[in-house]
């Protein structure tokens, strides 16, 4: 089960000294962190740890104070308009809630960027949309609109649509955190499918248990920082810090 | 037998049609080309709204506000009899297809905004972060949205401009208000006005019939 992870290749994603402040409050201090390429690297932490906006400056939905983040060794942080743009068809991000595009159907939305930003002729869109459908265990829901789906089936479909593009890295922002309990294992088995076949994934989520069985590597925030990193088992098995101890101790209060 | 005399009189009836389909004719091409521009005015000034630049938006509102608080009806006798003092003579048709296409405008800017504005944010981020550009974003995702959202109040808008076109009897547009008022002084019956009631219903009430229909069509479950 446990892969040995590639540490002595390049990372496929480098985060040196990211900064992120709003005004005057800081939301990040220096983090440093890499993903190397097939790695499924878990961010855990309280809420409000800034998790969800380390990952977010990765694509530069939030725009870093300062800092660099590289993608296989292109740089992230310097991209600027349609360079930008180019970039992000490389990083595919999941979104807590789905965002899928109402007006679209499902096969719509996993073909719109597939056409507009990377050019695919039509067909070829097609028929990888619906091969990554396939992947998601949805093709039968091409012709659907989103609102007839499931939270679940959504999140599937929202994954295909970034998976579409052939990304480097897949991003998830808590991908099951807006999710039904019994609706959270589908999206949580693409997942573990998407990391069998050696996808690079940076996920933020509260599935602990899906933490301990199939991430390479556990990252512990709290407080804008990196407090601790290390394999799933020494993280939940040999905690370091206090603020690990204390945080794995709710964690698991609220799980009883 | 005096009502259906006053205002059904069949003489008057049959000696005005002509007429009074000719100005049918008027009110609808002056409604078609003010409906195109105003409405794609207002689209061209809500996206342009949305690059966010103050020296774009600041115009915009002004525009926006003062066309929706002024009556169009000073705003067409300024035209018509005003801009003459300067050397501009425009003719009636051509006064009331800018003054009402651009109050239409001015209306269509604040719905589409307002549509836009209520798409939610994380539509453009699943945009923006599946590498389409702010212009491909706003065009594929973000607009059919807003456009859904404002078909009701837009239709709403878009009748009330056209039924507009009467005020074109203040400066001569030969449209059907002015042609069966003239036709109702020459002839002493009310009929040439019961005539242009029943012209305006019979242009009207399709177009209400077909913008439930557009409602529905571009109706989708959220």
């Amino acid at each position: 089960m446990t892969a040995p992870s590639p540490v002595h290749r390049r990372p496929m994603l480098e985060i040196n000294r990211l900064e992120k402040r709003f005004g005057e409050t800081r939301v990040l201090t220096s983090i440093d962190l890499s993903v190397a390429p097939g790695e499924l690297v878990f961010v855990i932490g309280p809420s409000g740890s800034g998790k969800s906006t380390m990952l977010r400056c990765c694509n530069r939905l939030e725009e870093p104070s300062s800092g660099t983040i590289l993608l296989d060794g292109e740089h992230v942080t310097d991209c600027r308009g349609a360079a930008l743009d180019r970039m992000r068809l490389k990083i595919g991000m999941v979104f807590q809630g789905f965002h899928l595009y109402p007006h679209k159907s499902v096969l719509g939305n996993v073909m719109l960027a597939q056409i507009r930003a990377l050019k695919r002729p039509k067909a070829e869109a097609k028929a990888r949309a619906m091969e990554m459908l396939e992947h998601v265990g949805l093709a039968h829901k091409a012709d659907a609109m989103p609102a007839e789906l499931s939270g679940g089936q959504q999140q599937r479909v929202a994954t295909a649509r970034a998976l579409a593009l052939d990304p480097k890295v897949m991003l998830f922002d808590e991908p099951t955190s807006a999710l039904d309990p019994e609706l959270v294992g589908s999206v949580l088995k693409v997942m573990r499918r998407l990391r069998d076949e050696g996808m690079t994934m940076l996920v933020v989520s509260h599935e602990m248990g899906f933490a301990r069985e199939a991430a390479d590597r556990v990252v512990f925030m709290d407080g804008g920082v990196v407090v601790e990193a290390g394999p799933p088992e020494a993280i939940f098995g040999n905690p370091q810090s206090d603020r690990l101890k204390s945080f794995l101790a709710r964690v698991s209060k609220d799980e009883e | 037998m005096k009502f259906l005399e006053t205002f059904f009189n069949g003489a008057v009836m049959a000696k005005y049609l002509p007429d009074l389909l000719g100005a049918i004719v008027t009110t609808l091409w002056l409604s078609a080309v003010i409906l195109a521009l105003g409405l794609s005015l207002g689209l061209v000034l809500a996206c342009l709204r949305c690059l966010g630049r103050w020296y774009l938006t600041l115009p915009i509102v002004a525009f926006a506000d003062i066309g929706r608080a002024l009556p169009p009806l000073v705003v067409i006798l300024i035209c018509y009899f005003g801009l003459p003092g300067l050397g501009i003579s425009l003719s009636g048709p051509a006064v009331l297809i800018l003054v009402l296409a651009g109050v239409l405008a001015a209306f269509a800017e604040e719905i589409f905004w307002a549509g836009l504005t209520a798409v939610p944010k994380g539509q453009w981020e699943a945009g923006r972060a599946t590498g389409l550009s702010f212009a491909r974003t706003l065009f594929e995702i973000a607009l059919p949205q807003a456009v859904r959202l404002g078909i009701p109040p837009l239709v709403n808008r878009a009748l009330a401009i056209t039924k507009m076109t009467a005020l074109g009897s203040v400066i001569g547009v030969k449209e059907i208000l002015s042609v069966s008022s003239s036709a109702q002084s020459f002839s002493g019956s009310a009929t040439p006005l019961t005539m242009a009631a029943l012209a305006y219903l019979a242009i009207f009430l399709p177009a209400v019939i077909l913008s439930r229909a557009l409602e529905r069509r571009f109706s989708w479950a959220v």
